[in-house]
């Protein structure tokens, strides 16, 4: 199982090396998507909305990340492999992989934000634990949702509509904790949310790990 | 008619509620003054449509065990019937909102914790029509249909302790629990919840019935 699970973690890894312009797709979608934030709003004062326009790009560009999940892979190959793998050793390397990829996202999105409209973070250590957990989070749920949407005619829009409604509890809590760790507010008072994203995160992995073989055996 | 005595019991309790409901004395709080009477219907709705909720869940997961057809129709089903309590729900606390706080729409946990619940219900129901494969939509309806119901039940949780609520019982509002202990209110309150959810599984069994009819209507032609 765990040899499975490394196995497949570096198969997606070398993918995405040798697709680069895949990936460098999906960092451009990032960069331009600040760059057109930046153009309409020019400076903001308010951290708030700051906070606010951050997380919806992220989770956007979050949505297109893992979109490509299961969509890029062909029927034929998604059957070759789940001949190797069990199918927990796949979700597990999916989810794993997403969230790596998601974080260098965040992080990217989070220092093109920085430079172009001004960096208001406080404690950019907190800001982190919020784009780590935030970024696991989303690749749990998305994930699962993607190897749903998969199987649709309709697949990129059909994972926004389940998508959103799901991920707005972790999406609050994010914000929460992002605007204390804007704002300079001590762990004392933030560790609250710290802890709700933990057990979101674990209430996602599990649920996922559980319901994944169900969604490939035909 | 022996097995059907739950049905008029159904519509026995719900016309008590009806009725009753506008005619009892009710106690006068600030803020809600008459308003209060809407408790027994915009309330009790949204307990109806929990239970429905839960129930669907209950099928899908039997449904991902067993494989058979029907307890998928019977998560769909539930969850239509669900979801219909839950717009009821939703179109009557906005009328008790206009007249309490003044607009139709306020930015409170627990609205958007009800708009987030009846667009993920939608999207349950978009998913389900795209597919074309009966045996593909059950399975993989059933996966979001638990997946999506235990973050709500979360959310739900959670949501609510973050910020202050405009609701009764938060945010210096009137709490319910000064006249939960009003037993004349607990009279009519208990009775609505269950003669809702009745009204619903009653809902539910005529679109099973349909639903049977319709599949067996496609075997007799086949």
């Amino acid at each position: 199982m765990f040899n499975e699970f490394t196995a497949l973690l570096s198969k997606e890894v070398k993918l995405e090396w040798r697709n680069k312009f895949a990936l460098g797709g999906l960092l451009l979608y990032v960069v331009s998507t600040a760059f057109v934030a930046y153009l309409s709003f020019k400076k903001i004062v308010d951290i708030p909305v700051w906070n606010a326009l951050f997380w919806i790009i992220f989770l956007f560009g979050a949505t297109n990340a893992v979109a490509r999940a299961f969509v890029q892979d062909s029927k034929e190959k998604q059957l070759y492999l789940y001949t190797l793998a069990s199918p927990q050793a796949i979700i597990l390397s999916k989810m794993v992989y997403n969230g790596l990829l998601l974080f260098v996202i965040s992080v990217l999105t989070y220092i093109v934000f920085g430079v172009l409209v001004g960096n208001p973070i406080q404690n950019p250590v907190m800001y982190l634990t919020a784009l780590i957990l935030g970024s696991t989070g989303f690749s749990g749920t998305l994930s699962l949702l993607s190897a749903i949407a998969s199987q649709t005619q309709n697949n990129v829009s059909l994972l926004s509509i389940l998508g959103f409604p799901i991920l707005l509890p972790l999406l609050m809590t994010l914000l929460r904790l992002s605007k204390n760790a804007a704002d300079g507010i001590s762990w004392t008072v933030s560790l609250n949310y710290v802890w709700i994203l933990l057990a979101l995160n674990t209430i996602v992995f599990a649920l996922s790990y559980l319901l994944f073989p169900y969604l490939w055996r035909e | 008619m022996a097995k059907n005595w739950w049905k008029a019991i159904a519509v026995i309790l719900v016309l008590f509620a009806l009725i009753g409901g506008l005619l009892i004395d009710v106690p006068r709080l600030p803020i809600l003054n008459e308003t209060i009477r809407n408790l027994f219907y915009h309330v009790t709705m949204w307990f109806a449509m929990m239970i429905l909720m839960t129930a669907s869940v209950v099928y899908s997961i039997k449904y991902l065990r067993s494989g058979k057809e029907l307890d998928d129709a019977k998560a769909k089903i539930a969850a239509e019937i669900g979801l219909f309590l839950g717009v009821l729900g939703i179109v009557t606390g906005s009328i008790w909102a206009k007249f309490t706080w003044g607009a139709y729409w306020i930015n409170d946990p627990k609205l958007n914790g009800a708009a987030v619940t009846i667009l993920a219900y939608f999207a349950y129901m978009i998913l389900r029509n795209s597919f074309d494969d009966e045996e593909k939509r059950a399975k993989i309806s059933a996966v979001y249909n638990i997946f999506a119901y235990v973050l709500l039940i979360v959310f739900l949780m959670i949501l609510p302790r973050m910020t202050d609520s405009l609701h009764p019982g938060n945010g210096g509002n009137p709490a319910f629990s000064q006249y939960d202990l009003d037993n004349t209110m607990r009279i009519i309150f208990y009775p609505a919840i269950i003669g809702w959810t009745l009204i619903g599984v009653w809902l539910g069994e005529l679109k099973l019935r349909l639903h049977k009819l319709r599949i067996k209507k496609l075997e007799d032609e086949l």
